[in-house]
């Protein structure tokens, strides 16, 4: 493609990707270079890689199959409190990973509630754990942010495009051929390597629900390799084959995603014809109820334990969620100082490059990146002093890649539409960033701020490795109380950081839930 | 970056006014410094006797804080290091960071203690805890053949996992591998940390979880629930001791050498019960909490020496790993 003339530049989308992927490999780097011993790859780390690679395929594989016909029927149904299930159905994604997991057992382990109603059939217990039990929890936790990814690109297809349709008789299977199926194409790559990316470093989560030492996944072999063999360079080694893993992902997605949008609509609300029997809307609302109970049964056992105890919680805690706000305002901000460059430059057409830049943040093992990070800084300053800002900023690298998935493609077709015309009315630079590209990315930077502050909220991140007993977050504070044996009071505080993470959400999103009934 | 540049300004302002009055760093782990934990009140009564300032640091967990004496080395703002604990004295030792501490206290420990360098400051046995009301196996061969469900932690994530793993090695030895192989269908999982653990055996996912002969002591004390019991195992029960030490390029040996001696104090001793919920070094004068006589008293004390522990700790873990993929 020639070189045109664009109405954005890719400068500054440049240079933050270049300071991501400096942040990164700096900090590897640093592990690596601290090293006094290491050893190569032993049979228990392929084994580890085996395990990490199936599980978090089959995760990504499950999130993205079950989130299609789920998306599909959000997006062809309209009915009552539909919004409010959709933002709701968000809130397993940003729940910190050892809340979610007990919320999980409560209704699916061996005395869950689900077992419980087997029992009462005179059925054996459910039988949670194995692989299967880590692929439910990793669908538990991506399944919503898949479903919404999935729902916004349906969304942007133009709303001309189902009317053409429906004029010219086209059934469901037409329907999905022409119009759907081409939109899937284009959006699910890169979510399955997003997702993907995310299970890569799951540890605890993979470890409780696996069920023993066979779902020993690389992010555990990282935490040996520093706490149990301190053994720096390995650690190293091991988190590079995961940033590796994640960029073979990233491009494979990539290049399965390549191909052109839809072209320009009216921006008219988009009314669908098809599916309006009664075989197709009973099917749409079982879909829709199998998967809210999915993701709302854990919640709801989560609020129905924390609930006694949130009103007496201590005081220390309530601190501990000022400064997880604090955290989480911060990362926001930089998430959006971030992202909006990056969007601009990869809207212009060829930001291969910058999107794996971006999507590096989330398979960067956060022992090995805050490990790495506390090297550098400690020449220089106190790093402990560095708590807040350093969890901000670990924490606003690894929303980067969800905020990028949402606002590419819409920044893409903002840049594709309004372009050229912008240009020749001389438009270009910050003008058109401000009065062309953000008021059309309203809603998605909404959903995006949202997912940030949330996922900073309630993320435990690299906080632990610069704890300073006076700064706490929520949830260190929460592991602070289960260390102590407060299980109700961590309960309690569960629930506190659930309403504030989805509090947030749930207001910055609103944009999101305003633009063309979303 | 600005941001964090004014941010961190904004932080470190508050330390920087208290410069003045000598301060000692103890680094320690997380719970230790936590609001539930001994922290606030060693750190508000050694204060009201050392004309200094106590500046308590927390790093997750022993394992955790042994990483990170490697990685700051002798150039390390700590003064004091408290909490690790046997399984990782050899490697403490290597990075010759620590000096001898120079004391002989008397200590209440079932074992000889006579580490030049480290001093014990608490110690517990780890044990299964079950509900009370609940039969309970008296050996890990009883409990391989019973149909008890038990949770228990990743030695290779967390000090009570690797202290099950080291009570095995320990009381069973070659036989080891076969009594993880006969575990197996037990376990009905394995957790990275202690508070994942013990929060599924709460939701009653598991029979029994791996824990502490004083957890029962929590519940019965601060709860005022007698539910909870610990199964005494007639092979004895694996030790673990947390000790401290001072670092050789602390820049305030004195207050150092006294914080050592004040923590084998009633004071610091009297506090350690019912906020570490382990049993004191030094028991204190007005003895233990009420409530402490309940808890079983193994008829037999394992505790690998430091030595020991470190040259069986791979093999142990290759047994653990083989044992449990079955």
């Amino acid at each position: 493609m020639a070189d045109r003339a664009q109405p954005v530049s890719a400068t500054s989308g440049n240079i933050v990707a270049a300071g991501v992927a400096a942040i990164i490999f700096g900090a590897l780097l640093a592990v690596a270079l601290r090293a006094e011993t290491g050893r190569g790859l032993g049979a228990s780390d392929w084994a580890a890689l085996r395990f990490t690679i199936l599980q978090a395929g089959l995760s990504a594989l499950f999130s993205v199959a079950l989130a299609i016909p789920v998306a599909r029927a959000l997006a062809r149904r309209r009915f009552a409190g539909r919004r409010v299930l959709i933002a709701v159905l968000g809130a397993p994604f940003i729940l910190p990973v050892i809340v979610a997991v007990l919320g999980l057992i409560m209704v699916f382990g061996r005395a869950g509630w689900l077992s419980q109603i087997l029992g009462l059939a005179g059925l054996p217990p459910v039988q949670v754990y194995g692989l299967h039990g880590v692929v439910l929890a990793h669908v538990f936790f991506n399944l919503p942010l898949a479903t919404r990814l999935i729902l916004q690109g349906w969304q942007e297809i133009p709303g001309e495009r189902f009317r053409l349709a429906a004029q010219l008789g086209a059934d469901g299977w037409a329907m999905f051929r022409l119009i759907e199926w081409p939109m899937l194409r284009r959006v699910v790559p890169s979510i399955l390597a997003v997702i993907f990316a995310i299970c890569l470093t799951s540890f605890a989560v993979a470890l409780t629900l696996g069920g023993g030492p066979r779902a020993t996944t690389i992010e555990l072999a990282i935490y040996q390799a520093f706490r149990f063999d301190f053994d720096l360079g390995r650690a190293a080694m091991l988190s590079a084959v995961q940033l590796g893993l994640t960029v073979i992902a990233g491009a494979l997605a990539l290049w399965l995603a390549r191909g052109d949008g839809f072209g320009t609509g009216l921006d008219r609300v988009v009314r669908r014809w098809d599916g309006q029997a009664a075989m197709p809307r009973l099917l749409d609302g079982a879909v829709i109820a199998l998967a809210a109970g999915f993701l709302l049964l854990p919640l709801l056992a989560m609020t129905l334990s924390g609930l006694p105890t949130l009103l007496s919680l201590p005081q220390q805690v309530f601190s501990a969620a000022l400064t997880s706000v604090l955290v989480a305002s911060i990362s926001t901000v930089l998430l959006l100082a971030m992202a909006l460059p990056m969007a601009a430059a990869i809207a212009r057409g060829r930001g291969g490059m910058l999107e794996l830049a971006g999507i590096l943040g989330l398979a960067a093992s956060p022992l090995v990146i805050g490990t790495g990070l506390f090297i550098l800084i400690r020449p220089w300053s106190n790093p402990l002093a560095w708590a807040l800002p350093v969890t901000a900023l670990v924490n606003a690298i690894t929303v980067l890649p969800f905020a990028l998935r949402v606002l590419v493609p819409r920044a893409r077709d903002v840049v594709a539409r309004q372009g050229r015309l912008a240009v020749s009315l001389d438009m270009q630079g910050w003008p058109f960033l401000r009065h062309v590209l953000m008021p059309r990315l309203k809603a998605q930077i909404g959903f995006a701020a949202g997912l940030a502050a949330a996922l900073s909220m309630g993320d435990l991140g690299v906080i632990t490795l610069f704890a300073d007993p006076d700064v706490a977050t929520l949830p260190l504070q929460i592991y602070r109380l289960m260390g102590a044996y407060q299980m109700d009071s961590a309960a309690g505080a569960a629930l506190l950081l659930l309403v504030l993470s989805f509090g947030a959400f749930w207001l910055l999103d609103r944009g999101g839930r305003a633009h063309a009934e979303a | 970056m600005k941001h964090l540049v004014f941010a961190a300004g904004f932080l470190s302002a508050a330390t920087v006014a208290v410069a003045e009055t000598p301060e000692l760093t103890v680094y320690t782990y997380d719970s230790f410094v936590s609001d539930w934990g001994p922290g606030p009140q060693v750190e508000e009564a050694f204060e009201a006797v050392c004309d200094c300032d106590l500046n308590l640091v927390g790093i997750e967990d022993g394992a955790a804080l042994l990483a990170r004496m490697k990685l700051e080395g002798a150039s390390s703002d700590a003064d004091i290091v408290l909490g690790l604990d046997t399984n990782l004295i050899v490697a403490a030792k290597e990075t010759g960071l620590f000096a001898e501490h120079g004391q002989s206290p008397k200590l209440d420990l079932p074992i000889e203690w006579n580490d030049p360098v480290f001093l014990p400051y608490d110690w517990g046995y780890f044990a299964f805890v079950h509900e009370a009301d609940a039969e309970a196996p008296s050996n890990f061969k009883a409990l391989a053949e019973s149909d008890k469900k038990i949770v228990i932690q990743d030695p290779r994530s967390s000090t009570p996992g690797l202290g099950l793993m080291m009570w095995v090695k320990t009381a069973y030895g070659n036989e080891a591998p076969a009594i993880w192989e006969g575990l197996a269908d037990n376990v009905v999982t394995v957790t990275k940390g202690w508070s994942e653990a013990y929060g599924l055996f709460l939701e009653g996912e598991a029979d029994m979880v791996l824990s502490y002969t004083t957890s029962p002591a929590y519940h019965l004390i601060a709860e005022e629930d007698a539910s909870k019991a610990a199964a005494a195992f007639d092979e004895g029960h694996y030790m673990q001791v947390e000790v401290a030490a001072k670092l050789a390029a602390s820049d305030q040996p004195e207050l150092a050498d006294q914080f050592l001696a004040f923590m084998l104090s009633d004071t610091f001793q009297g506090i350690i019960p019912t906020t570490n919920w382990m049993y004191p070094a030094v028991t204190p004068e007005g003895g233990l909490p009420e409530g402490f006589e309940t808890l079983v008293t193994p008829e037999k004390s394992l505790l690998l020496s430091p030595e020991e522990a470190a040259s069986a700790r791979d093999a142990a873990l290759d047994e653990w790993l083989t044992g449990l993929s079955q």
